[in-house]
């Protein structure tokens, strides 16, 4: 999976996670918390989400990471590097 | 009335779910009070009709005989009583855009002619006929839909503008070391996959209904001729909704449920009360209500008691302050909890032993 396929699924788990979101003026690299006015009940169902379309776990740990749709995108492509 | 789930002739028994209608808390479950077999469904799908209208004859599976089967809608919206029955939203909206287009659907006669009258875009639909196919009902529920959220404003108006003038509130607050709960949930949640983790709000709820049993003067209502303490714990858990407005469903005999079990019972909830699909006992039974800004960086709220109930819980934003700990200074995460109660139910003395039991029971997590 390329960078655009990983923005893509990113993108996908956010629709999926909090029904009615708006995702059309979201900055890449702005958190989301502070663009889509989300809740740690709405991250939760975005990482829940994330892990179950790409197949990996998340661990809690590394949540800080996807603040943003930039460093999402970032801390995916590293981590299928390493699981590689 | 948005749509039936039976028809005439099936069997249904007490708490089953019979019917979905959209109301001023969203589209809503309603849930039937007694056992039985449905003899006639008498408002059609795309009716409004005012509270205590019957919707359904029943036929008394005890007695053989036809009795109207006013219970649901009535009990239901008696809660609110200032309000009347109107529109917010519907589970139209949790439809993942990918499933919103369907490019060859079949849409009936009847659903393309009211979609003209009522204005609704037939593409943004998803059907729930056979083979995906377009009905009047799924018109009819969209439609609803897209009201909207003057009967929310107004049913939270109403509640509290009454609560202001008829209840004397009085306020507590206490701040309270949240360092141990946090560590511990922290340690826990290394542990897990992303679906069993804990959030912070179901250890809060959890020191709330367990620190309420011994405090039965705070879980109840106020009625006329005095206060009606309540047989159950059941904690109302305060939800936003993302297009505004709020709702305050109910997580049924809290203090009964272990921490995973109320986790698991505050996401389903919230999921549900955003993308619709709560159910009427839910709205209805709340004893006592939560309420926690804690994402928002606010340090401290001071919460309005939803009548009838005479309490509400408040926790801010817990952040690293600087707190005295066997005489050192330290930096630990401190949360500032506040109760809001009814003068007339309670006394402050009362209501800050309640607090301090919060606090005590958040020092050890593990025993939550």
């Amino acid at each position: 999976m390329n960078n655009t396929e990983l923005r893509t699924a990113v993108l996908e788990a956010l629709a999926e996670a909090v029904p009615g979101i708006e995702l059309d003026d979201l900055v890449s690299a702005e958190s989301f918390r502070e663009q889509l006015d989300i809740d740690s009940v709405d991250f939760l169902n975005f990482s829940a989400a994330l892990s179950r379309r790409l197949g990996i776990d998340i661990p809690d740990a590394d949540t800080p990471r996807l603040a943003s749709l930039d460093d999402t995108v970032e801390y995916l492509a590293a981590r299928r590097l390493g699981d590689r | 009335m948005l749509r039936w789930l039976v028809a005439p002739g099936d069997s249904v028994s007490r708490g089953q779910a019979v019917a979905v209608v959209e109301t001023t808390k969203g589209a809503i479950d309603i849930e039937i009070f007694h056992d039985g077999k449905i003899q006639q469904l008498v408002v059609p799908p795309g009716t409004r009709v005012p509270v205590g209208e019957v919707l359904a004859i029943l036929e008394d599976s005890a007695a053989g005989e036809s009795s109207a089967g006013i219970g649901p809608v009535e009990s239901l919206l008696r809660q609110s009583e200032d309000a009347e029955t109107a529109w917010a939203r519907s589970e139209m909206d949790s439809v993942p855009p990918g499933e919103r287009v369907h490019p060859r659907r079949r849409i009936s006669p009847a659903a393309r002619k009211r979609a003209e009258q009522l204005g609704v875009d037939l593409d943004t639909l998803r059907g729930t006929g056979p083979e995906g196919a377009v009905t009047s009902a799924d018109v009819e529920q969209k439609a609803a839909a897209q009201r909207p959220l003057d009967g929310m404003r107004q049913t939270i108006a109403a509640a509290m503008a009454r609560s202001k003038r008829e209840i004397p509130h009085y306020y507590l607050s206490t701040r309270i070391d949240l360092e141990p709960a946090l560590a511990w949930m922290e340690a826990e949640n290394a542990k897990r996959q992303v679906r069993e983790r804990l959030l912070q709000i179901a250890l809060l709820a959890k020191a709330t209904a367990s620190a309420l049993s011994d405090f039965p003067q705070l879980n109840g209502f106020w009625r006329q001729d005095g206060f009606e303490p309540a047989a159950g714990i059941h904690l109302g858990v305060a939800v936003a909704l993302r297009r505004g407005g709020l709702v305050a469903p109910a997580i049924h005999g809290a203090d009964t449920l272990c921490l995973d079990e109320l986790m698991l019972a505050i996401l389903d909830l919230v999921n549900r009360a955003r993308s619709g699909g709560l159910r009427s006992s839910e709205l209805s039974e709340p004893t006592i209500t939560l309420t926690s800004l804690g994402e928002l960086g606010v340090d401290c709220l001071y919460p309005i008691i939803y009548p009838p109930q005479v309490a509400i819980v408040g926790f801010g934003t817990p952040s690293p302050r600087p707190w005295v700990l066997d005489g050192n200074m330290v930096a630990r995460r401190v949360v500032e909890a506040t109760l809001a109660a009814d003068h007339r139910a309670s006394d402050g003395h009362l209501g800050g032993r309640f607090l301090r039991r919060i606090d005590k029971l958040l020092g050890e997590p593990e025993k939550l």
